[in-house]
């Protein structure tokens, strides 16, 4: 069936083609991580400095500060999302007002769908030094803080405000979960008399137990991504301390400051690690489950 | 005994239902709040004084932003990519789903195809080399540097093109037996068969693209070629700096004074209605979608 190959090519190339414009000849101005860049003599005409802006990268406090806010973000918004999301599929499924059930089901994926640009003002609007928040505080007589322009609460409202818009989306997969459980094991525990906890204990978390582990370890492979929309929507440069995270400041670095390679350098190598901890992952997940990303 | 076990219980269930209703109400508030800031009065919401109904009940913000010629010209901008980026993500999707959806026997390049298309979605060239493509290509501050970067979304090929795998092949053959080429068995079999995964690839592009506000950000430079979300997230930083400046709490005062909270939140009220307004289809479709992605074999 040469024609039906040819066809099939045919049909190939038009996506082909993109993705050789916008992903493939990018990949080859990474060399300017590897040179002293200059837009006036561009990537053919710039000299090449070897390692040095790796070399400076690592020399800068600031790495290992961005690093270490990058994972600290990431990882606390996965595991608290992770929580809240399988203690409320866990919850929802109680829940036998069908109407009640909906409605929650409506308003809790919303956020998801919602820009951070959006979301941003939302929050800043409820959090900033008169916003409600703080005058629900000084009504209760408690001292008033402001939120997003304090380096210890900075990190504990990404997180939290980002687990309030990803949760209810990050439960569907949980609700899936527990709706194939065998429900003869349900009948099972009630009948040796299990009360609800024992049954939730004993039968739905071990139920879930393949798709949490599934879910977490996919998630590992996003470690570095801590959400450049909402830092960049929240942060300001009182927080850098503690909010400034590597897509930030690839961004700031590269295009504000125009060290264009040295940003680069910057992405290159989150993306080098990023791309390991997916491939990691997949032949972790396709060796010990069912299951792979691609 | 049976009686305490029925009381347990029915503590169990008053529990259960009051924490789903406040999670409910946690991310239905901040929401209800903004929609109630907007039909408010300049000075109630300035004071604070605005929870979930409107103090001073008025229509004066949506009647400035009516007014407000780059908002509109922003909002339309948006609408234009979002219907680009549609198109060209679909046509590419199905194009390029259908062929990697056969075996390796059917199309020996399968394989050569599907690891540069995972290359592509695990690597990058990063922000500044595809600034530079871009620019290079003379896109900066046209609508197109929002619509082609992205305009094949990798993982909602591989998506459809294993919705693709499992129509039934004989349906396939029958076509081919009545002479049917391989671009018509597409349009005629296979698309028919696929409209939930369609469906929810359709909506992810179309919120995708409404609500990105980065390419805005990176790819353009004048005011009036701004998309949506970009636009008022360049006015929410005008304040932020004005605040991060240091600001004496006089000067935070009057700020907050000028800077017609209302106002904001109508015009975030309003970039969020053409999200409500298809909310309802894609909660009928993206949690099929995201359940065939999550697990799949």
């Amino acid at each position: 069936m040469q024609s039906q190959e040819s066809m099939f090519n045919l049909m190939m190339l038009p996506g082909m083609l993109f993705l050789l414009i916008f992903s493939y000849i990018p990949m080859v101005g990474i060399v300017m991580a590897f040179q002293d860049f200059s837009a006036g003599k561009g990537i053919f005409g710039s000299p090449f400095v070897g390692l040095k802006h790796f070399k400076y990268m690592f020399s800068l406090p600031d790495i290992w500060k961005i690093i270490r806010n990058t994972l600290t973000i990431a990882i606390g918004k996965m595991l608290i999302t992770t929580l809240m999301a399988v203690i409320f599929a866990i919850l929802l499924n109680e829940i036998r007002v069908r109407f009640l059930k909906r409605t929650v089901q409506t308003v809790v994926y919303l956020p998801h769908f919602l820009s951070w640009v959006i979301l941003a003002s939302i929050v800043v609007n409820l959090f900033s030094l008169d916003g409600s928040v703080n005058q629900a505080l000084g009504k209760l007589g408690f001292e008033q803080c402001n939120f997003l322009g304090n380096n210890t609460t900075f990190q504990p409202l990404l997180i939290l405000t980002d687990v309030w818009k990803e949760f209810g989306y990050a439960s569907i997969v949980y609700l899936a979960a527990i709706t194939s459980i065998d429900p003869g094991l349900y009948e099972a525990a009630s009948i040796d008399g299990a009360s609800w906890w024992q049954r939730t204990w004993h039968v739905t978390l071990p139920g879930m137990l393949t798709v949490i582990l599934l879910m977490s370890v996919m998630n590992i492979a996003n470690v570095l991504n801590a959400g450049f929309d909402q830092v960049y929507n929240l942060y300001n440069p009182m927080v850098y301390e503690t909010g400034d995270i590597i897509d930030t400041y690839v961004y700031r670095m590269g295009l504000l400051n125009h060290q264009y390679s040295f940003s680069t350098a910057v992405g290159l190598f989150k993306s080098v690690v990023g791309m390991v901890l997916m491939i990691g992952v997949n032949e972790a997940s396709k060796k010990f489950t069912d299951a792979r990303i691609f | 005994m049976i009686q305490s076990k029925s009381i347990s219980a029915r503590v169990g269930k008053v529990v259960v239902y009051t924490l789903i209703i406040l999670m409910g109400l946690i991310c239905l508030l901040p929401l209800l709040n903004i929609l109630a800031m907007s039909f408010s009065g300049s000075a109630a919401v300035t004071a604070n004084q605005v929870g979930l109904v409107p103090v001073d009940f008025t229509l004066a913000p949506y009647q400035k932003l009516l007014g407000d010629e780059q908002f509109w010209r922003s909002f339309m901008i948006s609408v234009v990519r979002v219907i680009l980026q549609l198109a060209l993500n679909m046509v590419l999707i199905v194009l390029m789903a259908y062929p990697l959806s056969k075996s390796k026997r059917e199309f020996r390049a399968r394989g050569v195809y599907m690891k540069l298309m995972i290359f592509a979605m695990l690597f990058n060239g990063g922000m500044i080399p595809t600034y530079l493509v871009v620019k290079r290509l003379g896109l900066l501050n046209t609508v197109w540097s929002l619509v082609l970067p992205g305009a094949v979304p990798i993982f909602n090929v591989i998506l459809v093109m294993n919705f693709f795998a499992g129509v039934p092949k004989s349906l396939e053959e029958a076509a081919i037996i009545d002479g049917a080429n391989p671009l018509q068995v597409l349009m005629r079999v296979y698309l028919p068969c696929s409209v939930p995964v369609l469906a929810t690839v359709a909506l992810f592009s179309i919120v995708g693209s409404w609500n990105d506000f980065f390419s805005g950000l990176i790819y353009i430079t004048k005011v009036q070629n701004l998309p949506l979300m970009t636009y008022i997230q360049s006015l929410n930083v005008n304040i932020a700096d004005l605040v991060k400046g240091g600001a004496s709490a006089d000067t935070l005062a009057s700020v907050a004074a000028i800077s017609n909270k209302n106002l904001n939140a109508a015009k975030i009220i309003v970039s969020t209605i053409p999200l409500l307004a298809i909310y309802p289809f894609l909660q009928k479709y993206f949690i099929s979608g995201i359940v065939v992605g999550a697990v799949k074999e």
